[in-house]
């Protein structure tokens, strides 16, 4: 066990545990965050997606030792039900999801590469969430929602 | 959102309040007899008021229901349904789903049977209506004026001629019960008066989920809660020889190794503790039995015995026809296990102390689980609540009640409660499969091209199924916890049908269905026969969305573009000769005119044999013979170099009669069919001679977001006043065979087994003549 001060949506906070846990665990459980979701643990559907200095990073097979004094940004990190961020609004008006359980995948890879790439290509777009699975099969929506996202963005 | 508390809405509500000691429920859910929807798994509901609609001094509706939320918008239009029934705003409505505590037994969820037993004249609809006549009733007693001279407004009774003359529900009935029976006459409001149903209200859920506040099963944390993990046997049926409890000793956090007969689980406090200890855990297991070759799977099923024979329709002339015809056309179709294959794995709590048990769980049939989990912990049914949290998308019977179980055996071990997610390859290689197929068919043909016999005969395997109320052997936690399937009851000759019935859409749309003179079909075909011989199969299977039906729909409208095709047909018109059904035409119609039908036979003309080609293709169905319209067209490219197909658009047309929310049907129909194309070109369960070895999202294949995805376009065809049906499984039944038509009408290749992968094309194209 060994302790790490994590900065976790502005917030620091101090936890004790293996330095091979991965971050997802830490996250959903230490933390009870209920943005980042277990999927598959093998970084293969999006699931447990979280941002760290811009990039969209899969915590599910990311051990906390790696991540340093980053700050992390979770789902809940970008906006609140009273006021939520520009993409989760855009995932609200176009009804874009049905189980949801997806939903933190989807939007925070979106995000984080619409705000590395502003103004990214539809192809590009569409290259940037083939990694990201939804099995309920919301694609069309989750696209629709994404390039909403990027036009309110502009 | 955050821990939606029930008590905390209860209070808030005022409503609830009486009847809820132990001994009041048994006596308010009384069974309706007869009013247990087809299939069985709509359970016995209550024909008591009180069990459904209670309404507080604030005037503020509380309904109950035994239908959950699986993300197909299930909760808002059922809010939507008891406000407008009762004339309340949406916002005044709390629906509380699906715990044993507090809901109706409505047996299993079931996405497209939800819809329909809910919103007939029957369970929470007609709960509804008989609570608007009830109120209606006291309030022409109250004010001194018939009812028919009384109207209704945000939980107000008025009188027409004197809005001042008004009393309010709150005041007619707040937090007193109603103390009757459902009324099974009283009258729905016309759908040509609702303002709230039918409207394409946002689902309630989805703010929360976005912002991610949204507590789902995987959420739930109780005080003093520990976390298990499952050690599953290597191999199919291998049982358990010895557990080294010395192998993890002293391993950090480790609380308990539990073994219950093949059942193997680690409990520690944390989960990543858990799950080192299940990974280093020694465990020696005897051999599996071994698998039948997958390659040669489908010769197996054809010759398993024993089996299990049904004749859905039997004209008894089909071999007379096929020997006169002029013509006889016949093909061979099969189909792959495929998986549910969850996004999120399941998940359960379960907090098992020593005489009652509490499990919250994403099972889609709360009672049932209920009984089975009782079963399970030896204990008596009274003694357990389960209470339903939502989960990831399960499409049918995934892992939730499977892990259900796990984390209640482990409850029961350590005496504390225990949450459970499974490993995915936990749930990939053990959860109940979708089933494969074999389908043969033949068509006989007159001389001026009209089918007047067709034959069809299928063999598929079943192993366990949904647990229902006493079969937690049909999981593989009940299992191997020492519990049977249930037994597979051969029965060879199939006896005569007794009734016309198409609930696994074994018969085609072409025939007339006719059964001791009543004709349930859709179609003209009168000489018809359709056999199907269950087989006992070597994995557990269970309903996955469209379960049967898509296989067979897939078999029925691939022969029958190859029929048109032999005729030189339009696909599209040579459909419409033979089908009956006047809303069935319709949806065909409506999709191919939407999708500007090109009207010509496939293939079509001039094909190059490289490059890329293009194609449409068209297929229908009557889902389950009486639960919702469809036709899609597909759009298709298909590379003839590699024999990658690249579904470009689908069009799709739905008749599921009353819409109650336009948007959230529009959202099922999509995914639906992206869903179809995901299991038609990629989905196939694998395995070698001794396990399953499609466990990951690199081993089973989904369609992933980006490019691949085509264009969706939806028709809705409202019908307010036809019966509500389902639709979370009608546009997924129809896409196999749109693809595979389309494909052969862009190249001349027929595609006859799913999944279309690349090799499969790739062959058909090179077998061409």
């Amino acid at each position: 066990m060994s302790i790490f001060n994590l900065k976790v949506n502005g917030r620091a906070h101090t936890v004790d545990v293996d330095p091979a846990t991965p971050l997802l665990y830490v996250l959903s459980d230490d933390l009870e965050l209920r943005g980042p979701k277990f999927g598959c643990g093998l970084g293969q559907c999006g699931s447990c997606a979280v941002i760290i200095k811009g990039e969209a990073v899969r915590s599910c097979v990311t051990p906390v030792s790696a991540v340093g004094a980053s700050e992390i940004t979770t789902l809940e990190g970008l906006g609140t039900l009273e006021k939520p961020h520009a993409i989760q609004k855009a995932f609200i008006d176009e009804q874009a999801m049905q189980c949801g359980f997806c939903v933190n995948g989807v939007v925070m890879t979106a995000k984080a590469f619409l705000d590395r790439k502003p103004k990214a290509t539809e192809t590009e777009i569409l290259q940037a969430m083939s990694g990201v699975l939804c099995r309920c099969n919301t694609h069309v929506r989750m696209m629709r929602a994404i390039k909403r996202y990027q036009e309110v963005k502009s | 959102m955050r821990a939606l508390s029930r008590r905390k809405f209860l209070k808030g509500s005022g409503a609830l309040i009486v009847g809820f000691s132990a001994a009041g429920l048994t006596a308010r859910f009384v069974t309706i007899p007869g009013e247990a929807v087809a299939q069985g798994i709509n359970g016995p509901g209550s024909n008591q008021l009180d069990s459904w609609i209670a309404i507080g001094a604030d005037g503020n509706v509380t309904a109950y229901t035994g239908k959950c939320e699986l993300g197909h918008g299930l909760y808002t239009a059922q809010t939507q349904l008891i406000a407008e029934e009762l004339s309340v705003p949406f916002e005044r409505v709390k629906l509380i789903q699906c715990d044993t505590a507090f809901t109706p037994d409505q047996g299993t969820t079931s996405g497209a049977q939800s819809h329909p037993t809910n919103f007939n004249q029957s369970n929470l609809a007609l709960a509804g209506a008989t609570a608007r006549e009830a109120l209606l009733a006291r309030a022409s007693t109250r004010l001194g004026v018939p009812v028919d001279q009384l109207g209704v407004k945000d939980g107000v009774i008025s009188v027409k001629a004197d809005p001042a003359k008004k009393v309010s529900y709150g005041e007619l009935i707040g937090a007193r019960t109603f103390s009757m029976t459902l009324n099974p006459n009283a009258k729905r409001k016309p759908a040509s008066e609702w303002t709230v149903l039918g409207k394409p209200i946002p689902r309630v859920e989805i703010p929360g989920i976005a912002t991610g506040q949204f507590e789902y099963v995987h959420n739930v944390r109780v005080p003093g809660m520990l976390h298990g993990r499952v050690v599953r046997p290597p191999s199919v049926g291998a049982t358990l020889v010895t557990v080294d409890e010395s192998s993890v000793q002293g391993m950090p956090g480790v609380v308990k190794i539990v073994v219950k007969k093949n059942f193997v689980g680690v409990v520690a406090e944390k989960p990543w503790q858990a799950i080192q200890a299940a990974n280093k855990l020694k465990v020696v297991w005897t051999p599996g039995s071994g698998l039948p070759n997958q390659r040669t799977f489908h010769e197996y099923l054809r010759n398993q015995k024993p089996t299990r024979d049904t004749f859905s329709v039997n004209s008894k002339d089909v071999d007379e026809k096929l020997a006169s015809a002029a013509r006889v056309v016949k093909a061979t179709y099969h189909y792959p296990y495929q998986m549910h294959a969850s996004f999120g794995t399941a998940c359960a709590v379960a907090d098992v102390q020593a005489d009652k048990a509490t499990i919250y769980s994403a099972t889609q049939a709360v009672h049932p689980l209920k009984s089975t989990a009782a079963m399970v912990l030896g204990f008596k049914p009274e003694s357990v609540r389960v209470i339903f949290k939502m989960g990831s998308g399960c499409y049918g019977v995934n892992g939730a009640d499977t892990v259900s179980y796990d984390a209640a055996l482990m409850s029961q071990a350590v005496g504390k409660p225990v949450r459970v997610q499974l490993a995915r390859k936990d749930e990939m290689a053990w959860e109940n499969y979708g089933v494969a197929f074999v389908i043969d068919q033949r068509a006989g043909l007159n001389a001026d091209g009209t089918i007047v016999t067709w034959d069809y005969e299928a063999w598929t395997p079943t192993l366990g199924g949904r647990p229902g109320g006493n079969a937690p052997g049909n999981v593989v936690t009940g299992f191997l916890a020492g519990f049977e399937p249930q037994a597979f009851a051969a029965r060879t000759p199939a006896p005569d049908p007794t009734n016309f019935g198409n609930g696994n859409n074994a018969v085609p749309s072409y025939v007339t269905g006719c059964v001791n003179g009543r004709c349930g079909g859709t179609g003209r075909v009168a000489s018809q026969r359709v056999m199907t011989h269950d087989v006992k199969s070597p994995f557990f299977t269970g309903p996955l969305r469209s379960p049967a039906r898509l296989q067979n729909t897939f078999a029925h409208e691939s022969f029958m573009d190859e029929i048109a095709a032999s005729l030189k047909a339009d696909p599209v018109d040579f459909r419409l000769r033979h089908l009956s059904d006047p809303r069935l035409i319709e949806v065909v119609k409506s999709a191919a005119k939407t999708a500007n039908w090109d009207a010509r036979p496939s293939p079509r003309s001039g094909i190059r044999r490289t490059g890329i080609a293009s194609g449409r293709g068209m297929s229908c169905v009557l889902y389950e013979g009486d639960n919702g319209y469809c036709a899609m067209v597909a759009e298709v490219e298909v590379d003839q170099s590699t024999g990658k197909v690249s579904v470009k658009r689908l069009v799709l047309a739905n008749d599921c009669g009353p819409i109650s929310n336009p948007d959230g049907l529009r959202n099922q129909l999509e995914g639906g069919a992206l869903h179809g194309v995901s299991r038609t070109l990629l989905e196939e369960v694998t395995w070698d001679d001794q396990k399953v070895t499609s466990i990951d999202w690199r081993t089973y294949h989904p369609l992933y977001l980006g490019p691949d995805v085509p264009k969706v376009e939806t028709v809705l065809i409202n019908q307010p006043s036809e019966k509500a049906m389902g639709s979370g499984e009608t546009a997924v039944t129809v896409v196999a065979a749109a693809i595979a038509n389309a494909i052969f009408d862009a190249t001349g290749a027929r595609l006859r087994q799913v999944p279309f992968t690349p090799e499969r094309v790739k062959a058909a194209l090179d077998a061409r003549a």
